[in-house]
């Protein structure tokens, strides 16, 4: 099978964007997700699995075969690029078959598997276009049909979505993740976007300076943030983190809210997002800002003062200092 | 009525704003107009009038209709100069091109010293023909020049390359090679530098190897650029002709002369302006013809970004 076990990989360039001993292992027919913000490392971890980039130490291994020192081309992947990489003066299908004629793939072969990828990316109309003449959406599933007529069972994506509007990156999202799932693919995906890693991901990994924050399935990255930056990164809004004691933070996500009349925290409204199912509140907190999410419209005028008051099982604990998360629940 | 009135009113004050606008559009256009017209369509224009007329030397000039092209193309100089200058274009611009092509490619990459290489390269380009011409015109020398001195070291026979029919042509066509590569080199440089790296990393990750990439993505993608620089340099050796000044006026017995040095000849040695025009018109008639090509028929086949 086709899993990528990447073992304590370095690379630096001695500014941002290195890699510092990092480990974990994708399995065979899985969506990996390599979350986190610009400059953390992530697109070099991909680069370094893909071979465009070289390993400093440590190794890795693309279903049982030791690809640290070899080619791209030896690894056996295919790859979309952020930009699409097209090439500019080919039309649709010679892009799509072009690794196919690099390989020597006969005619009639490369015919039918060219048939078969268009129809699958829908672009069986358009095959005698150039790039120049096509929409970002219809480039980008170019770019997916020249990564998926070679039928390697890796598949690398370096934020391929980051380019298009917001629709057609929802629309494409669902597309690649089921044209993963049908392919049996494993497929490690690059993005900054953490709705993108939560939709498509079976095990997001968040990384942070060249290290890795947290790996773990996407509900596990939202129920157990192992960190107080974990926490911040995933969810829109955000968790609410607020100084508890001296030592230690207390963070709530805004759904786990609720406004009470008597009880609880006092506050003061600040403002009020409405965004159609719900409203997100963003609340003063001596000082410290308080999103809380209500369902719904809610017509509440800011400046009034509120109760904010959340069960303990819904409070995590981060270490002021450290940022990681502290085990056990709330001491009462 | 009051409708009427208002529009014609509306119309006069359009008229005016259209009047305006064109005014100015002149206005800006006009220096660029003088310019052109005094030194580039009037000087043609005149040419072509006078390549109709007899010379006039004794009397006023007569309307001879053809005669001077038919006596042009009886001309048996007229002819070895152009065959001379089709050898020389042959000979230096595929030359040129590759070479520029090469020293780009070269110089593109990340190599120790890369700018030092990069303006070793195109300093030819600076330095004018005339000095060129005089640089090499020692190199050449018989006897003490620098390429029969190192022929000398070796054990062979000096040469005189310039004085021998034979090899005067080559000698100017690898002297105007070294001078032009290092021009074409920077358009291949800054086309090279639009090429994304990641249609490398693409290809790469598809298997295709160097020369793979080289020939099927770099050298489509490089084509503007190569049509500019073959278009120049088919221009430039029918242009280019100081060298022959300095090195060669011509000789030996025409064997290096070209056809612009040819009409320079015709018009300020031998004073046979009306001939010189024909020649002219002629030579601007093959120019124009590259040109047309470029923009006619070369244009559409090629991919622009």
């Amino acid at each position: 099978m086709s899993e990528i076990v990447v073992n304590a990989v370095s690379k630096s360039w001695g500014g941002v964007g290195g890699v510092d001993r990092v480990s974990f292992k994708a399995e065979a027919g899985t969506l990996l997700v390599l979350l986190g913000p610009s400059g953390c490392g992530k697109s070099t971890t991909l680069r370094l699995i893909a071979g465009l980039e070289e390993i400093e130490s440590g190794h890795i291994t693309i279903g049982g075969r030791d690809v640290t020192h070899l080619s791209p081309a030896e690894r056996r992947i295919s790859m979309v690029f952020q930009s699409y990489a097209l090439f500019p003066h080919l039309s649709v299908a010679e892009n799509i078959i072009f690794g196919l004629k690099v390989r020597r793939v006969g005619r009639a072969e490369r015919d039918e598997r060219l048939k078969k990828v268009a129809d699958i990316v829908g672009l069986s109309q358009l095959l005698d276009r150039k790039p120049s003449q096509l929409s970002g959406g219809q480039r980008q599933r170019v770019a997916l049909g020249r990564a998926i007529i070679a039928e390697a069972a890796v598949c690398l994506m370096d934020e391929p979505l980051s380019n298009l509007d917001a629709k057609l990156r929802h629309e494409m999202r669902t597309e690649i993740r089921s044209l993963q799932q049908r392919l049996g693919m494993t497929m490690v995906y690059v993005t900054h976007d953490q709705t993108e890693a939560m939709t498509m991901a079976d095990r997001v990994i968040l990384m942070r300076d060249g290290q890795i924050e947290q790996n773990g399935a996407p509900h596990e990255l939202y129920n157990q943030p192992a960190s107080d930056f974990a926490a911040r990164f995933i969810g829109t809004p955000p968790m609410n983190i607020i100084s508890w004691r001296d030592d230690t933070s207390l963070g709530v996500r805004p759904e786990h809210i609720t406004l009470d009349d008597h009880d609880g925290v006092s506050a003061t409204i600040k403002a009020v997002e409405y965004l159609g199912a719900d409203s997100i509140i963003i609340c003063d907190v001596k000082g410290e800002t308080v999103a809380v999410r209500q369902s719904g419209y809610c017509s509440v005028t800011t400046g009034t003062k509120v109760n904010l008051g959340w069960q303990n099982r819904h409070v995590h604990l981060f270490e002021k200092n450290s940022g990681k998360r502290r085990e056990g629940g709330l001491p009462q | 009525m009051v409708a009427a009135v208002m529009s014609a009113t509306e119309s006069r004050g359009l008229r005016r704003r259209n009047w305006l606008t064109n005014v100015n559009a002149w206005l800006l256009l006009l220096p660029a107009i003088v310019l052109l017209a005094t030194f580039t369509h009037y000087p043609i224009l005149a040419t072509l009038y006078h390549s109709f007329f007899s010379l006039g030397r004794s009397g006023p000039a007569a309307f001879v209709g053809l005669d001077n092209y038919s006596y042009m193309l009886d001309d048996d100089v007229f002819w070895q100069v152009l065959r001379n200058n089709v050898i020389f274009a042959l000979a230096t611009v595929p030359t040129s091109i590759a070479l520029a092509l090469l020293m780009a490619v070269w110089v593109d990459k990340k190599i120790a010293g890369r700018s030092f290489l990069r303006l070793a390269f195109f300093t030819p380009t600076v330095l004018p023909m005339i000095a060129v011409a005089n640089i090499w015109l020692f190199f050449y020398t018989p006897g003490y020049g620098l390429l029969d001195q190192f022929l000398k070291m070796i054990g062979l026979s000096g040469h005189n390359w310039l004085g021998d029919p034979a090899t005067v042509m080559t000698a100017l066509s690898v002297m105007v090679v070294w001078k032009e590569a290092g021009f074409f080199m920077i358009f291949y440089l800054a086309a090279l530098q639009t090429i994304p790296p990641d249609l490398k990393e693409a290809a790469a990750v598809e298997g295709a190897g160097r020369w793979y990439f080289f020939r099927r993505i770099t050298l489509p993608l490089l084509m503007p650029t190569t049509l500019f620089v073959s278009i120049n340099a088919l221009i430039n050796s029918f242009k280019l002709v100081d060298q022959l000044v300095i090195m060669t006026k011509g000789g030996p017995n025409n064997a290096s002369s070209l056809l612009l040095y040819y009409i320079y000849e015709v018009a300020f040695t031998f004073w046979d302006t009306t001939y010189a025009a024909t020649l002219t018109v002629t030579l601007i008639t093959i120019l124009a013809a590259v040109a047309l090509t470029k923009f006619i028929y070369l244009d559409r086949r090629i991919h622009y970004q």
